[in-house]
């Protein structure tokens, strides 16, 4: 998709939208390093603390707590701060495979499909990509997908709006696929080179509203040669350990191309991302950092995990 | 939620009971497990470590390591530490004192207040209360006209809040107006916003000291990380909240960071939201969410939810049943029928004691289909083939896939399912049903 961020500016937002996830972290890690001048058993015991509560999840904590007093028995490890530079190249190798931004083509048609569970923060993500790819100047079509809940679709109308880009909707209950369907023939009779669909939130455990996904992607499709192209999953930051499920099921029901990760200027804690980019080999394309239009950033594993421990 | 905790302590205890005698060792292998599937769980870390410390000193104590049965000891205090953990009692609403009494939902982004806030006004209204809805969220595109559109569907009072309108005046204007209109509850729902938004932190500190609200009820999403609890926790400090709304516990997420939310704000957790529909919302008890957290399915849930849409005696006549193991397979049917009318079948086959255990139930789709299937099966049998499932050989097996237009196959696992059903439940009254009681564990 290009450069289109200012990288100046990008990093800059970046490390401000993370600033309260690296000062809950890194304040934690910091203190326990440096504030300590043996490596004790307590030094791990802190260490498991501050990554359980950062959302690594108990397991995953486990193995790297373990990994940590290996190499400190081993005496690879003399002082705190090389405990520390292993915990940030490890979290660095593991999200480096996540890295992998989008790249929407200038001259075919380009469909988005975004789903995830309810709240996570879809529509809004919907509204602040049309943002980005239209100041990187392709032309973009929203398309009303949920017709399910109440007021959904104004909702995504106000984005457009915003955006100042076509909407293509139906009325309330709708079928989905219909929408997506006019979307795709109205797309390329105007030419336009992005689609994104914005669709109904429901639990990854709710296995027949998965046919309707199901059948959505079916129809794009059918009508559009290789679409969706992207199959997005949002994700809420504040999320546990059930971000993994979420994940792992509707990978397995739609498959998933990309995950956008939301809300992370709330969070105090970002180990999330650490987790599932080391389950599942599914890019990291956004991270959502507030709710205003230019509060979406391409994710980069490099600036995140220096973010994090800068 | 919490089947995957359910099933891990499931385990866990299994081994516990094997053990005749319990020692040290033992009850701290046990404990590695619980602390571990809470942690999987979403439990906070700290509430984590003070229920693991707390269990620890209970369990190698002398009673239970001299009693005849340390392993279900254990299991007991874990059982009621989990209670005490999540709050004590059900508590209700309490807005008798004041006309009309508001209510104001806040949380974070996300998090269900909107759908709650059109949950509570039906539920209210239900206990023939007039109420009405205000939306104070100026921020999020379409929220108030989301709020409008649900207080439109259940049919509840509205107050149109003017999105350029201060939040504040909003609210105050609404309360003035529900008392003039006649109104006994005025529902606030309020922008979601981070704990760590001063500026709208504070909003919310003024609109609580301008309408005086009879309840602040915390929305939080059962699916949400360790967290939860620092959120609350300011929530709660700013506002001093009086209770907390579970949502979307219809989902897989293990809940954990939701029993840690009672034990850092003290306040209860008063409803839980089970899905999207606006009746799909229940009065929270800890009791039973214990019971069911340690996979002893719901049997006071179900007795209740069959009461409330069928009539008493039917409800008894199957509690009766659940204790004296006569549950046929005419039941069982009479039962699904009941279920398919009373909401998310799911929901209910969870409650059932068991059904979280069967795998093969687990994973079958408890859609339409299936469901006109089962029926179709047991429709198909005799009257004393449903009666005394025994006799089912497999000649009559056969018989009974072809007047249902089913195979031998679906007819074996639906007997299957039955059987295990039937043994689950003969497990769980064991001991001649008195234990059947809410808050009693039903040791064996
Ligand atoms: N703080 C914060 N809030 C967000 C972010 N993304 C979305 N939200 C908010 O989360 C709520 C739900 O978002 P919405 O887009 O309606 O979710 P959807 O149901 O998945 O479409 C709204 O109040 C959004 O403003 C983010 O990155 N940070
Ligand atoms: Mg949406």
């Amino acid at each position: 998709m290009g450069n289109m961020n200012n990288k100046e500016g990008f990093f800059n937002r970046l490390k401000e939208g993370l600033s309260k996830t690296r000062k809950g972290f890194v304040k934690n890690v910091d203190e326990m390093i440096f504030g300590e001048k043996i490596l004790s058993r307590n030094l791990f015991d802190d260490l498991e603390e501050t990554l359980i509560m950062a959302d690594l999840g108990p397991a995953f904590t486990t193995e790297l707590v373990e990994e940590m007093k290996y190499r400190a028995g081993r005496k690879e490890l003399d002082r705190p701060d090389a405990l520390k530079k292993i915990l940030k190249d490890h979290m660095r190798e593991i999200l480096r495979d996540s890295e992998l931004p989008l790249e929407i083509p200038r001259d075919e048609l380009y469909t988005i499909m975004v789903l995830g569970v309810n709240g996570t923060g879809k529509t809004t993500t919907i509204g602040k990509m049309a943002h980005q790819f239209k100041k990187a100047g392709y032309s973009v079509i929203l398309v009303a997908g949920d017709t399910f809940r109440a007021a959904a679709i104004e909702q995504l109308e106000i984005w457009s709006q915003r955006v100042n880009v076509p909407l293509i909707k139906q009325k309330m209950g709708a079928d989905p696929s219909a929408v997506a369907y006019d979307a795709v023939h109205a797309a390329k009779s105007r030419k336009a080179n992005v689609i994104i669909i914005d669709t109904a939130g429901r639990l990854h455990t709710q296995t027949n509203l998965m046919e309707e996904l199901k059948k959505l992607k079916r129809i794009v499709g059918r009508e559009h040669e290789g679409a969706p192209h992207e199959t997005l999953l949002v994700l809420d930051a504040t999320t546990g350990q059930n971000a993994i499920s979420q994940a792992k099921m509707f990978n397995e029901e739609i498959g998933i191309t990309g995950l956008v990760l939301t809300k992370l200027d709330g969070t105090a804690k970002g180990g999330i991302v650490v987790r599932i980019a080391k389950e599942m080999s599914i890019p990291i394309r956004y991270i959502g950092i507030g709710e205003k239009i230019d509060d979406l950033r391409i994710f980069n594993s490099e600036e995140f995990v220096n973010a994090l421990f800068a | 939620m919490f089947e995957h905790l359910t099933e891990k302590l499931d385990n866990v205890f299994k081994k516990l009971k094997g053990k005749g005698v319990l020692d040290e060792e033992s009850v701290g292998l046990a404990l590695k497990d619980i602390r571990m599937a809470l942690l999987e769980a979403d439990v906070n870390f700290k509430v984590t470590k003070n229920f693991i410390d707390d269990v620890k000193g209970r369990a190698v104590g002398r009673e239970v390591l001299e009693s005849i049965t340390p392993g279900q000891q254990v299991v007991k205090i874990v059982h009621d530490r989990l209670i005490e953990l999540m709050g004590g009692d059900a508590s209700q609403l309490k807005l008798a004192n004041r006309f009309p009494a508001p209510v104001m939902l806040v949380g974070l982004q996300g998090c269900g207040k909107t759908t709650t806030a059109a949950k509570i006004a039906r539920f209210l209204m239900n206990q023939k209360k007039r109420v009405c809805l205000v939306s104070a969220d100026v921020y999020r595109p379409a929220a108030i006209d989301q709020l409008s559109i649900l207080a439109r569907t259940i049919g509840s009072g509205l107050f149109e809040s003017a999105p350029a309108n201060d939040p504040v005046k909003i609210c105050v204007d609404a309360l003035n107006d529900a008392k003039t209109r006649g109104y006994d509850t005025l529902i606030i729902d309020t922008a979601g916003r981070l704990h760590i938004d001063s500026s709208l932190m504070d909003e919310l500190k003024k609109i609580k000291d301008s309408v005086n609200p009879a309840e602040i009820l915390f929305v939080a999403d059962a699916m949400t990380g360790q967290d939860a609890v620092s959120t609350a926790e300011t929530f709660n400090e700013l506002l001093d909240i009086t209770g907390v709304i579970l949502t979307k516990v219809d989902g897989d997420a293990r809940g954990g960071a939701a029993l840690s939310i009672k034990a850092v704000t003290g306040k209860p957790i008063k409803f839980i939201g089970i899905g999207e529909k606006l009746d799909a919302i229940e009065v929270f008890h800890p009791d039973r969410m214990a019971s069911r957290i340690l996979g002893h399915g719901d049997v006071l849930t179900l007795v209740e939810k069959a009461q409330m849409a069928y009539d008493e005696k039917a409800a008894r006549e199957l509690e009766r049943k659940i204790r004296k193991d006569s549950f046929t397979l005419e039941d069982f049917r009479d039962q699904l029928m009941q279920i398919r009318k009373m909401g998310p079948l799911e929901d209910l086959l969870a409650m059932i004691p068991g059904f979280g255990k069967i795998k093969a139930m687990k994973n079958v789709q408890v859609d339409e289909k299936e469901f006109v299937k089962i029926i179709a099966i047991i429709d198909s049998m005799t009257k004393k083939e449903r009666f005394d499932s025994r006799i089912i050989n497999g000649s009559r097996r056969k018989r009974i896939a072809r007047g249902s237009g089913t195979t031998v196959q679906d007819v074996n696992r639906l007997l299957k399912n039955y059987l295990e059903m039937r043994k689950m439940m003969k497990k769980l009254t064991k001991g001649g049903g008195k234990h059947l009681k809410r808050g009693n564990f039903p040791f064996k």
